[in-house]
């Protein structure tokens, strides 16, 4: 009853969006037509697009790998954007200053990322355990420290200053990662994002650890009464949350840039957001709600190039999601006639 | 050295004190919004989103209807709307507070955007826009006393309109009955519902006053000295209210002094961008001080918790010994 | 009609969600100017009667009656309209707040935009003249002692109007003196032309105070009675209606050697109030030790430091010889200490998740459900499989959510793991609390299976008749202290119990002492 129900919530709400999605475009464009089209369908259009979207939906997975693990352990850290862009940040400078071999620069730039990225994720962990202080609120103001200590980073070591706008110097060709297939933009970090997908479907479902994120996030006073460690929960959580979105800030950046140029703070940590909710924190879910999103942005894109509706148009959708797909009581009266439906039929 | 210099000398000019009233105004507001909300049990992150709307809309109506006081009211209508959108969520359909306001903050960030670039064709700035600018003003006897003068008086009227709501809000919780309720609900809800008083109501009219406070806010970033809307330009002082509140612990006044300690920051920052610090560091300053105010907050309220424990201990082995 | 009622109910009857019945055709008749008794067990139906004629819930049938007239309450506001007034078990108050302005939430003197605080503490004091009841009107609620937040709550009813009072077992937080004072009180109020509904599962209260009693059990009346025509053992066999204790089968106490013991242990809370002072037990292979006493005399905050949540500021516990005074909850539960606490809702199980989840809290860690180092679905459901069927688990599969099963068999699933723990100390506190008499029956017949077991068990519980049935020996706890030790449980009654409960009768330093042995 209730995963049936689950499913037809998921099922009202991208109708919601989707007619939400239409009408807005319909109101708004002087050739809906080609919008509609090229937003729902144009990623299907050529096979670079099609894998531009595994592509672009390669950031999606690590953010909402980490979102899901922090929101699985009960916490609402949203120090993932900080790690992410820290993570890319090392990666250029990595790339840039410290000349390595091939294969093993960008190794030692993800080691690097992923510890960064944790060391990150650990500050607001630890003032919650530490001092009680929101982790909320600290990750926020955070996320600006450290996306400006970023800017600093990049402006004062490395930044080109011939290039015009705000850029890096260009990476060295030992650190990018290859693309896949020619012609695309799918690169192999793609197969990293689903190799820590696997790790961490494991280690949710899998492990001791795993249990104990899930039970301190369902009911910490139980977590406490059956022994479990709640602070060390808590911070470890945050650690392989932050690990887990710095080294998706370096994939990126070794992938897709061939230098920095990250002038605001990606919105992927965001993003990773509705992404954790529609896989339900699973991350098992995570590649294919990330794969949706991705989706529907190089939709958007393409839809802004070759028609006249603006790709922020996604992020109305996003939101009407987030709303829908969260909204407990949100058809629950349906649910309830259901119920009375299936009670009546067992009296009968 | 030379940095001690600069910032001495900045803080030596009233000017300095009047630029901390300035940019503590946005942020004040939405103290005063997150702490009504707060204070009735919900913590309201969508004021980010709300700001970011509000400011927006200010701009757009003033633009349309060259008047610079029915684009604020289009502002606070704003603000009104979406945290009526937020309350229906939040308290009718139960969804997760946070997670709805970082919903409204995505809508807020990318449906800017968008409708700025239905109106204007641009996706950066309401340049092309001819929008109003809510005046200043002086106030008569305070702004011929010197110093003070220069600092309290031809502020931006709104800025007058916070300092005001600050007494407002406080007089709310301390003397009226919505006060007392908004009290009531979010300390103990079910005692506030065996003495008859409607819990959703009052929470929905907490949030919607939450919204409108912010909205304020948000039409001083775009109304105020800057005269237009800017993609993104909240600049995380949403969430800044969110520890400011926080610090508040409820009292507006407190509230107040925290938007202030930002304000400080901020205007320290404008005054150092010309000594030798590079200037990301003065941007992350206001940032990273009020992580360590929040902090160091958080953490004397936990140690006198544990200082009562220890002490009541301390008295009972007295006894023990007697 | 002969005889006019104040309020009168009849054939009420509830169903809650789920289809259990609260309350079955229940009819009860209040005179005016009476305090009227409603007895009955936990878990007869009382607290379910009161909240629909206080207009909290709605009846499924039935109809209720004031002054005559035919009502239909929506909500409390309806009931308190009508001049009804509850005094809930669990005071409804702001504790940052006043007392005086807890008395008018909701009912505020003075405008929309100024309360008057100064006509609230006016009012208050008269109230509190008036009416004997002394509060200190401007101190905050949260400052104040128990029983003068139930003065306030009280008076909150009377300010509201109220000529009927309904109070939810109000002397189960009150000292015996203050019982007493209470009692005055009531009475008084009483003379005074108020009508109170006195709900109680304590007879020497009910016959101290009222002059009629009606009598519920499984949510049945059973009948309303004159107190001075009912001794206490015909009320006792209308309450109970058969003795639960009789359907024990215990074999003779076979006790081995100490497993384990507590010694001197004190635990002060961060208001500073003493909740666990200088107590001492131990308990041997083969024992149940009941503890017995009035909820929120220590008990809870006992069982927390035993099991390794609280932290006491001094003594010592130890489970076979070894110290675990400081040892962390884990460490414990591997020496062998198992427990069933009090709240399975709160402490005992994460609702949210799957009954596999629950199920395995206790042994995750270990190589049980692993194969290769990791987390085994087939052993899990396995494991679960067993448990449940073990345990007489109504479900539908083992990945369904817990909180879909019912009370009794939630409680029987985390017995179920507890149990099949196989511990030396097993704790259970309050272990049948809300649940239906099937679970109630199978659980205590587990525990006495684990005496069989020749383990050790640590029985809590409010029900008197559950401690009897079940202990061998008692303590009975009263503010923090262990005020009585019983050797053997047949040499007492509920009633002895009851003195030593209320503070009334004390045993020696020496005989206490006995409750401990190396």
């Amino acid at each position: 009853m209730n995963k049936k129900f689950t499913a037809v919530r998921l099922v009202c709400a991208f109708a919601i969006a989707i007619l939400l999605t239409v009408v807005i475009i319909f109101s708004v464009s002087n050739e809906p037509g080609t919008a509609i089209y090229n937003l729902f369908l144009g990623p299907l259009q050529s096979k670079r697009h099609f894998f531009d979207v595994f592509a672009s939906s390669v950031p999606l997975i690590f953010t909402g790998l980490a979102l899901s693990l922090v929101f699985k352990s009960g916490n609402f850290s949203m120090i993932a954007d900080a790690s992410l862009y820290t993570g890319g940040v090392l990666a250029a400078a990595i790339a840039i200053m410290l000349p390595l071999p091939m294969f093993i620069h960008p190794v030692v730039i993800f080691i690097v990322a992923i510890i960064v990225g944790g060391v990150i994720g650990s500050i607001p962990a630890i003032l919650k355990v530490k001092f009680k202080a929101n982790e909320l609120v600290t990750s926020l103001m955070l996320n600006y420290v450290f996306f400006y200590l970023g800017i600093y980073t990049v402006n004062s070591f490395f930044v080109d200053r011939e290039a015009g706008t705000f850029a890096s110097l260009k990476y060295a060709p030992t650190a990018t990662l290859g693309k896949v297939l020619d012609g695309t933009k799918l690169h192999w970090g793609f197969f990293i994002a689903i190799a820590v997908v696997i790790l961490l479907y494991i280690l949710v479902y899998k492990t001791k650890f795993g249990y104990e994120i899930r039970i301190s996030g369902s009911n910490p006073e139980f977590a406490k009464y059956s022994g479990i460690n709640t602070s060390r929960v808590i911070i470890l959580t945050q650690v392989i949350a932050g690990a887990v979105a710095g080294l998706g800030g370096a994939v990126e950046q070794l992938g897709m840039y061939e230098r920095f140029n990250w002038q605001d703070s990606p919105t992927y940590a965001w993003d990773g957001v509705i992404i954790a909710i529609l896989a339900g924190n699973n991350p098992k879910f995570v590649p294919l709600a990330a794969f949706f999103l991705a989706y529907i942005r190089v939709g958007a894109d393409l839809m802004s190039r070759r028609a006249d509706v603006q790709n922020e148009l996604v992020s109305i959708v996003q939101a009407v999601l987030i709303l829908f797909i969260t909204a407990e009581r949100f058809m629950a009266g349906w649910k309830q006639r259901q119920e009375a439906k299936q009670a009546l039929k067992g009296e009968a | 050295m030379d940095i001690l210099r600069d910032i001495f000398g900045a803080l030596s000019v009233p000017d300095f004190y009047f630029a901390m009233f300035r940019t503590a105004t946005p942020v004040l507001f939405a103290t005063l919004g997150a702490m009504v909300s707060s204070r009735s049990g919900t913590s309201n992150i969508a004021l980010e989103g709300t700001m970011l709307i509000s400011a927006f809309v200010g701009v757009v109506v003033s633009a349309f209807t060259q008047s610079a006081w029915v684009g604020f009211l289009g502002a606070v209508l704003a603000g009104f709307i979406i945290s009526n959108i937020l309350a229906y969520f939040v308290l009718k359909l139960k969804s997760n507070a946070v997670i709805s306001g970082i919903a409204i903050n995505t809508l807020a960030s990318g449906g800017t955007i968008f409708v700025l670039y239905l109106i204007t064709g641009e996706k950066g700035a309401s340049t092309s826009l001819h929008s109003l600018k809510l005046p200043s003003i002086d106030i008569p006897v305070i702004q011929d006393i010197p110093i003070i003068g220069q600092i309290l008086s031809g502020h931006h009227v709104l800025t007058y309109v916070a300092l005001i709501l600050v007494f407002a809000v406080w007089y709310m919780f301390k003397y009226t009955r919505l006060g007392m309720h908004i009290r009531a609900v979010g300390e103990s809800a079910e005692a506030a519902e065996s003495v008859g008083i409607s819990v959703l109501r009052v929470k929905y009219i907490a949030l919607i006053i939450s919204g409108v406070l912010t909205a304020m806010g948000g039409a001083f970033l775009s109304m105020g000295y800057v005269g237009l809307f800017s993609a993104n330009m909240t600049a995380g002082r949403g969430y800044i209210a969110l520890a400011t509140q926080a610090i508040a612990a409820g009292n507006a006044v407190i509230g107040m002094f925290a938007s202030l300690i930002f304000g400080f920051c901020s205007s320290l920052a404008n005054y150092l961008q010309s000594s030798g610090i590079p200037l990301q560091f003065i941007q992350l300053m206001p940032y990273i001080i009020i992580v360590i105010v929040y902090t160091c907050y958080c953490a004397a309220v936990e140690r006198n918790k544990l200082k009562r424990q220890m002490q009541a201990h301390g008295k009972k082995g007295e006894e023990q010994t007697k | 009609m002969e005889q006019d009622f104040i309020l009168e109910a009849r054939g009420i009857t509830k169903v809650y969600p789920g289809g259990v019945v609260a309350n079955h055709n229940v009819d009860l008749q209040i005179k005016k100017g009476e305090i009227h008794a409603l007895v009955g067990e936990n878990g007869a139906g009382k607290s379910t009667l009161m909240k629909m004629l206080f207009g909290m819930i709605a009846p499924t049938k039935g109809e209720i009656f004031v002054d005559g007239k035919q009502v239909h309450f929506s909500s409390s506001k309806d009931a308190i309209a009508a001049g009804l007034g509850m005094v809930h078990q669990h005071f409804m108050q702001v504790p940052s707040m006043t007392v005086a302005e807890n008395l008018i939430l909701g009912s505020e003197t003075g405008t929309r935009m100024k309360v008057d605080r100064k006509k609230a503490v006016e009012i208050t004091k008269q109230l509190s003249e008036n009416y004997n009841l002394k509060v200190d009107a401007e101190e905050k609620v949260q400052d104040i002692s128990l029983a003068m937040r139930q003065k306030l709550e009280i008076l909150k009813a009377l300010y509201r109007g109220a000529h009927i009072l309904i109070m939810d077992e109000p002397t189960a937080v009150l000292t015996p003196q203050e019982t007493e004072e209470l009692f005055e009180q009531l009475k008084l109020l009483r003379d005074k032309g108020h009508t109170i509904i006195f709900i109680s599962h304590k007879l020497n209260e009910v016959k101290a105070l009222c002059s009629r009693m009606t009598i519920l059990r499984d949510g049945k009346t059973m009948g309303t009675y004159d107190i001075k025509d009912l001794d206490e053992n015909e009320i006792s066999r209308l309450m109970v209606g058969r003795n639960v204790s009789l359907d024990i089968e215990k074999e003779e106490a076979d006790f081995g050697k100490t497993v384990f013991s507590v010694k001197d242990l004190v635990y002060v809370d961060r208001f500073g109030k003493t909740k666990v002072d200088n107590v001492s037990f131990s308990i041997k292979e083969g024992q149940i030790l009941g503890v017995a006493g009035i909820d929120g005399n220590g008990q809870s905050e006992l069982i927390e430091l035993i099991v390794g949540v609280l932290k006491q500021q001094s003594g010592t516990i130890s489970i076979n010889g070894t110290d675990i005074s400081n040892a962390p909850v884990l460490k414990r539960q591997e020496l062998g200490i198992s427990h069933v606490s009090e709240d399975r809702l709160r402490y005992g199980t994460a609702p949210k998740l799957s009954l596999e989840d629950n199920v395995i809290s206790k042994i995750y860690y270990t190589d049980k459900l692993k194969t290769k180092g990791l987390l085994d679905k087939k052993k899990i459901t396995a494991y679960t499989k067993r448990i449940l069927e073990e345990f007489i688990v109504k479900y539908d599969n083992t990945k369904q959510s817990i909180s879909e099963l019912s009370g009794g068999n939630v409680q029987k699933v985390v017995v179920g793991r507890e149990y099949d723990y196989m511990p030396d100390l097993l704790i259970m506190n309050q272990p049948t609390r809300g649940i239906d008499v099937g679970a109630i029956e199978f659980i205590r017949k587990k525990i006495v299976e684990m005496r069989r077991n020749h383990k050790a068990v640590l029985l809590v519980s409010a029900d008197l008749s559950e401690i009897l049935s079940l202990s061998d020996t008692i303590v009975v706890m009263h503010e923090g202290r262990v005020v009585g030790y019983i050797d053997d449980v047949k040499k007492t009654s509920e009633k002895e119990l009851g003195l030593y409960m209320l503070g009334v009768k004390e045993d020696t330093k020496e005989q206490i002492g006995g409750a401990y042995c190396e």
